[in-house]
C-alpha cells in the first residue's frame, strides 16, 4: 500500500502517449489540467496510505488479544472498561441475520425482474423502487424501522414491557432493516449476471424439457453464482460498516442482553452493540470516552472490511464454467 | 430477446405460473415497503408540520432551545409544545452537502481522467483497490480519524486565538466545525464518483477521442471535450449518488461537524469555516434516544421526512437530467 507513495510525482505529461496526438499544441491551461489530475490522482494514494498506516499504527499500538476475548464492561477508567467481545458477535450475529434475509430476496428479486419482469410498467416501478431503497438515508430507514417494529403486532420480535408498551430494539428488527441496505448491492450485482449469461444457455435448457422455474433453479442461479457472491459479499461490507441503524434499532447497549427464554430467539430479540457503535460510543462524541479502545475497535472494523473487499476479488476472479459464456 | 423465445415456445405449467407470481409478490413488496415507509414517517411527522405551517423552513430562535422545550413539553397531548424553526439545520445540511458534492466532483472528474488516460501502468493498478477501500471504510472510522485527529489539529493550530475571540460570545470555536466536516466527508464520496465516472470514461468509444486527436487537439482536449461530454449521464448519475450518499451521512458528521443547531454567518469571513453546524440527520442520530417523547419524536420523523423527500427528489432530478442530455451521450446503465 505504500510502495507508490515513494514513486516520485512528476508532474510533466508523460511522453508515451496512448493517444497519438504528436505536434498538438499544449497551452498554458492543458498543462495546469493535467498537472491537476496527476495531483488528484496522488491525492487519492495518499489519502489511502494515510488512513491505512495511521490506522494500523493505532491498532498495533492499542489492540491487545486480550481485548478480543474480554467483555465490555462498565468503569471510568479505559484499564476497567474490559475488551469488545461482546461487539464483534453482534457484529457478526448481525450480519448474518441481515445477509440471510437480504439474499434470498434480493436474488429473488432479480430473477424477477430479469427473467420475468412482466408486467413491464411493474417491473420498471419495483426497479426504481429498488433504486430508491438505495437512496434512502440509513437513519431515515432505521426510525422507520423503529416506528413499525413497535406496533404492538411485532411484538415478538423485542422486549415488551408491561402495559404492551414493545421496544421495537433487538437483533431481529435492526437485522431486518440493515438487509434494505444489502438489498440493493444483491440484486444490481445478481441481475447484471443473469443478463450476462447468454440466450442460448436458457433456450438449450428450454429444449430439454426444462420449464422456465427448473431452467432458473438449475442453470441460471448456478451460472449466476459468482455475481451473487460479489453482491452479497459488498452488501455484508455495507452492513458491517452501518451504525446509525444499530445505534436506533439495537439499543447498542454495552453487552449482549439476551431475553430470559429459549436460548437463541431470546438471544436474537435481545439487545447488543457492534463495533461501529463500540467506536462510535467510546470516542469523544459518546458517552464511554476511551479513545484508546475506540482505535483499537476501529483497527478491527478496518481489517474487516478490507477482508471482505479483498473476498469481493477473489469472488470475482474465479472462472466460470464455459458454457455460461 | 430470450424473453421472447421462452413465451411461445414453452408450455405454461402450473409450476412456473407459481413461482413467477411468488417472485412477482416479492419484487412488489419492495413498492409496499416504500409506501408504507412514505406514509408511516409522514403520519407521524405530521403534527410538527401542522402546527408551525411553512414557519418550520424559516429561520427564527434558537432551534436547540426549541427542542430541548419539545422535550420537556407537559405531558398532556392538549400542551405539547411544537414550535420549531429548522433553518439552521436544513441550511447546514445544504451547505456541508452542496460544498463536499462540489469539491467531489471536481476531484473525482480529475482523478477519472487521470486514471483512463494520464495514469502510468503500475499507478493505475494500484488506484483501483485504493478507490475501492476509501470507499469501504466505515463512516465511523472516518468520524474517529476526524475527531480525534483533525478536530484537534483545526481547533489547536488553525483557528487563531482573535478568530475564537471574536465570536466568543456566539459560539465556541473548538475545532469541530464546517470545514472538518466537508474535508471528511469529501474523502468518503469522492471514491464513489470515481469508481462510477472512471467506468464511463472507459466506455467512450475509443475512435471519438481518437477522432478529436486527429483533428490536432492534444490528449487532454480530446479527453475533456469529448471524453467527458460523452460521459456526463455518468456524471450526473453519480453526483446524484454522491449527494445521496452525503445527505444521509449522519455519525461521521455528528462526530465531528459539532453537536449544535447553529447557522454558520457568512458575514464571518474565514471564521465562517470554523463555525459548527449540524445536519438534518445528525439531529436525528442525536437525538434517537428521546424518540419515546412523543412530540419530539414526531419532531425528529418531521427531519426523517424532509430527508426523504431529498433523496426522492434527488434521484428524480437525476434521472431528469439524465433524460435531457440523451443525445450525443453514452447512456448510464
Amino acid at each position: 500500500m505504500s510502495a507508490h507513495a515513494q514513486t516520485s510525482p512528476s508532474v510533466a505529461p508523460p511522453s508515451s502517449s496512448r493517444l497519438v496526438a504528436k505536434g498538438s499544441s499544449w497551452s498554458r491551461g492543458d498543462k495546469i489540467g493535467v498537472a491537476m489530475a496527476w495531483g488528484a490522482g496522488f491525492l487519492l494514494c495518499l489519502l489511502a496510505a494515510s488512513i491505512v498506516l495511521y490506522m494500523l499504527y493505532r491498532g498495533l499500538q492499542y489492540l491487545d488479544l486480550a481485548l478480543l476475548v474480554t467483555h465490555p464492561e462498565v468503569g471510568l477508567d479505559q484499564s476497567r472498561t474490559g475488551g469488545f467481545l461482546d461487539p464483534i458477535q453482534g457484529t457478526v450475529l448481525l450480519t448474518v441475520l441481515a445477509t440471510a434475509i437480504a439474499a434470498p430476496v434480493g436474488v429473488g428479486i432479480a430473477v424477477w425482474l430479469s427473467e420475468y419482469g412482466r408486467p413491464a410498467w411493474l417491473a420498471r416501478a419495483v426497479e426504481s423502487g429498488v433504486e430508491i431503497v438505495a437512496g434512502t438515508p440509513s437513519i431515515v430507514l432505521a426510525i422507520f424501522g423503529l416506528l413499525v417494529f413497535q406496533q404492538s403486532f411485532f411484538g415478538f420480535l423485542s422486549f415488551t414491557a408491561e402495559g404492551n408498551a414493545v421496544f421495537g430494539r433487538s437483533f431481529f428488527t435492526a437485522g431486518a432493516i440493515m438487509s434494505l441496505i444489502a438489498l440493493p448491492l444483491i440484486v444490481g450485482a445478481t441481475r447484471e449476471a443473469l443478463q450476462a449469461i447468454p440466450a442460448h444457455v436458457r433456450e438449450a435448457s428450454y429444449a430439454l424439457g426444462k420449464d422456465r422455474i427448473a431452467t432458473i433453479r438449475r442453470v441460471l442461479l448456478p451460472a449466476s453464482r459468482r455475481g451473487i457472491g460479489t453482491g452479497v459479499t459488498l452488501g455484508m461490507g455495507r452492513v458491517v460498516g452501518d451504525t446509525a441503524i444499530v445505534v436506533v434499532l439495537l439499543g447498542a447497549s454495552l453487552q449482549i442482553q439476551p431475553e430470559n427464554g429459549t436460548p437463541v430467539w431470546g438471544l436474537l430479540k435481545g439487545t447488543g452493540s457492534t463495533l461501529t457503535t463500540y467506536v462510535y460510543n467510546n470516542s469523544p462524541a459518546g458517552e464511554g470516552n476511551a479513545p484508546e479502545k475506540a482505535y483499537a475497535a476501529a483497527f478491527v472494523l478496518l481489517l474487516i472490511v478490507i477482508f471482505l473487499n479483498f473476498a469481493v476479488d477473489l469472488i470475482a476472479r474465479r472462472k466460470e464454467p464455459a458454457w455460461t459464456r | 430477446m430470450n424473453r421472447a423465445v421462452s413465451q411461445d415456445a414453452k408450455p405454461k405449467d402450473r409450476t412456473d405460473q407459481r413461482a413467477e407470481l411468488a417472485l412477482g409478490a416479492l419484487a412488489s413488496a419492495v413498492l409496499l415497503l416504500i409506501a408504507f415507509m412514505i406514509v408511516f414517517v409522514f403520519v407521524k411527522a405530521w403534527p410538527s408540520f401542522a402546527s408551525n405551517g411553512l414557519a418550520w423552513f424559516l429561520p427564527g430562535g434558537n432551534v436547540d432551545e426549541q427542542l430541548t422545550n419539545i422535550f420537556n413539553s407537559p405531558a398532556s397531548p392538549d400542551d405539547y409544545a411544537y414550535t420549531l424553526r429548522a433553518w439552521p439545520l436544513l441550511y447546514a445540511t445544504a451547505l456541508i452537502t452542496g460544498i463536499s458534492v462540489l469539491l467531489a466532483t471536481a476531484i473525482s472528474l480529475l482523478s477519472a481522467m487521470f486514471i483512463v488516460e494520464f495514469a502510468p501502468k503500475p499507478m493505475r493498478r494500484i488506484l483501483q483497490p485504493v478507490v475501492r477501500l476509501l470507499a469501504a471504510v466505515p463512516s465511523v472510522v472516518y468520524g474517529l480519524i476526524g475527531i480525534l485527529v483533525l478536530v484537534p489539529f483545526v481547533g489547536n493550530h488553525v483557528i487563531a486565538e482573535s478568530q475564537k475571540e471574536a465570536v466568543r460570545y456566539v459560539i465556541q470555536l473548538d475545532g469541530t466545525s464546517v470545514l472538518v466536516g466537508v474535508l471528511v466527508l469529501t474523502v468518503m464520496i469522492t471514491p464513489i464518483m470515481v469508481a462510477i465516472v472512471t467506468d464511463a470514461l472507459r466506455s467512450v468509444p475509443r475512435h471519438w477521442t481518437e477522432g478529436a486527436a486527429a483533428l490536432g487537439i492534444n490528449r487532454w482536449r480530446a479527453l475533456r471535450t469529448v471524453g467527458l461530454r460523452a460521459a456526463r449521464p455518468a456524471i450526473v448519475a453519480a453526483a446524484v449518488l454522491a449527494t445521496a450518499r452525503a445527505l444521509g451521512e449522519a455519525i461521521m458528521l455528528s462526530m465531528v461537524s459539532g453537536s449544535v443547531g447553529f447557522a454558520p454567518n457568512p458575514l464571518d469571513g474565514m471564521t465562517f469555516f470554523f463555525e459548527p453546524a449540524r445536519t438534518l440527520a445528525a439531529t436525528v442520530v442525536d437525538n434517537a434516544e428521546g424518540l419515546s417523547v412523543k412530540p419530539f419524536g414526531q419532531t425528529i420523523y418531521a427531519f426523517a421526512a424532509v430527508l426523504l423527500v431529498s433523496s426522492a427528489f434527488l434521484s428524480f432530478a437525476g434521472w431528469a437530467a439524465r433524460q435531457s442530455m440523451r443525445k450525443y451521450t453514452l447512456q448510464a446503465r
